[in-house]
């Protein structure tokens, strides 16, 4: 484990339009903090010490780090194009390592037998081939052309269709997935999930969503993604060991696991170790 | 029949499970209950000073009890849900409805603390979810020495949708359901049950494969 390559980067730590002076005390990477709005109604992020930590309100929530920051927060240009819905979902947490709840929100195969109904289907479990890159340039994980029958893959959706994904890994705990938008062809709806890593095996899940969807109320939209995160939450819960295991001893990936492998290596490649397993036991 | 629902609520879950076992048919408006904490709005504290779902809403009758709910719909559309005539029954029909409302505090309390961070000594709550689910597996224990497969008959009551929800999702609330063989068995004959529908945490069964023909031996 090793908290010092991950300590420079962002993490979610409350959702923005809930900010009130009080303060939320919360923790980060086993840190205390308190997320609070100030005098002013600016976001204020307190550690442990007392110090006053960096703040960045972004795609609905207050980001905070506990180390300086490099670069600015990963990039969503969707966020700031006209006609999106979105979403702030709200909080759920999860016993479970930061790095485990990112590695299955990139997992397809699981949809039919998890999200049954939902997002999958037996029969229809095959995971078609699709491609996945680090890519250099900007230092994310991307899986693309990854092709999926779903029974209802939107609120926004009737009936089945065969939805195509795209699956991006931002930062070691944040993830943004892009999906056919049934209501508008030429568009991708924008579903993120940011992670915030209170210890090694518990985190706080803030999913979020950037939608073209005229129809659905808001609570209908927050309903369908609370729906499917806490179909996952039960087995995040009972996976074994508890870290994500970046020893590529105790595992066989099958090709479907594409995804989740080039995030290990990512992972492991960076030192991004925090709630990670190194060595397999 | 107008039913104010949250997907995740376990006893909104309640609802539409004896609704979806009787035939009835209801009207979902969905509440922004986490993160938008509208059951505490105006409009919904006007239905239920309370501040709590489900409500159900049907002419002039407002009930908010989910227990109450429950009978509402069984009266209407399968009195066999309801306790029979014999006094035991009726009366454990009545115990398990009001167990229910313990589990709700405890394991209930337990699960919102753990996955939706809503304040609570965990501690206390797990420890008495704990006691509440020792005590229904005893009670299930003699309901199967006496040959019956529910908590207050052979059949499934209103008693048995009351307690299932909060039970089944026990582990949401980091308290485990491993140390009980009569409650996972419960658990199995209800979501067994025609109609039964699943809610999140609370998966159907998976379909069991056809048995095999096994051929007589002839030795």
């Amino acid at each position: 484990m090793s908290v010092q390559a991950m300590i420079d980067e962002w993490y979610p730590v409350g959702i923005a339009a809930q900010l009130d002076a009080a303060g939320r005390n919360t923790m980060l990477m086993g840190e205390p903090i308190v997320v609070a709005k100030d005098a002013n109604g600016q976001a204020k992020v307190t550690g442990g010490n007392g110090r006053l930590l960096p703040v960045k309100m972004r795609y609905g929530h207050v980001w905070t780090s506990l180390g300086e920051p490099k670069k600015d927060l990963f990039p969503i240009p969707e966020a700031d194009q006209p006609g999106r819905r979105f979403v702030d979902v709200g909080v759920v947490r999860v016993r479970c390592s930061p790095l485990r709840a990112v590695e299955n929100f990139l997992d397809v195969a699981h949809f039919p037998f998890v999200h049954t109904d939902i997002l999958g289907a037996e029969p229809h479990t095959e995971v078609q081939n699709y491609k996945v890159e680090i890519r250099e340039d900007v230092d994310e994980v991307w899986a693309t052309q990854v092709k999926f029958y779903q029974p209802q893959a939107a609120k926004s959706a009737s009936g089945g269709i065969t939805t195509e994904y795209m699956y991006r890994v931002a930062a070691p705990t944040c993830t943004v997935l892009y999906k056919t938008c049934p209501p508008r062809p030429s568009e991708w709806d924008v579903i993120t999930l940011f992670v915030q890593p209170l210890t090694e095996e518990l985190c706080d899940v803030w999913p979020w969503m950037a939608l073209f969807d005229d129809e659905t109320s808001m609570t209908d939209l927050i309903h369908f993604q609370q729906t499917i995160f806490l179909q996952d939450r039960s087995i995040l819960e009972n996976q074994i060991p508890r870290l994500l295991p970046l020893d590529p001893g105790m595992e066989i990936p099958t090709r479907a696991d594409l995804t989740s492998i080039a995030y290990r290596r990512w992972l492991k490649r960076h030192n991004y170790t925090y709630g990670a397993q190194l060595v397999a036991q | 029949m107008k039913l104010y629902d949250y997907i995740l609520s376990p006893s909104c879950y309640k609802v539409r499970l004896m609704a979806a076992l009787t035939g009835v048919k209801l009207d979902l408006r969905p509440v922004d209950f986490h993160p938008g904490l509208e059951h505490r709005s105006p409009e919904l504290l006007a239905l239920n000073p309370a501040g709590s779902i489900p409500i159900l809403e049907e002419g002039d009758l407002i009930l908010t009890e989910s227990s109450a709910i429950l009978v509402y719909l069984a009266a209407q559309a399968a009195p066999e849900w309801l306790a029979g005539t014999k006094p035991e029954e009726a009366a454990r029909v009545q115990q398990w409805l009001s167990f229910s409302g313990r589990l709700t505090a405890n394991l209930g309390g337990a699960r919102l603390h753990e996955m939706l961070l809503r304040p609570g000594d965990i501690g206390a709550l797990q420890a008495q979810g704990i006691a509440a689910l020792r005590e229904l597996e005893a009670g299930l224990v003699e309901q199967n020495l006496r040959g019956e497969r529910f908590l207050a008959a052979d059949r499934p009551t209103v008693a048995d949708i009351a307690c299932f929800p909060y039970v089944a999702l026990a582990p949401d609330g980091g308290v485990s359901l491993d140390p009980y063989p009569a409650i996972r068995l419960w658990s199995r004959a209800l979501r067994s049950l025609d109609g039964f529908i699943e809610m999140p945490g609370i998966h159907r069964l998976h379909e069991l494969k056809a048995e095999p023909t096994v051929e007589e031996s002839k030795a």
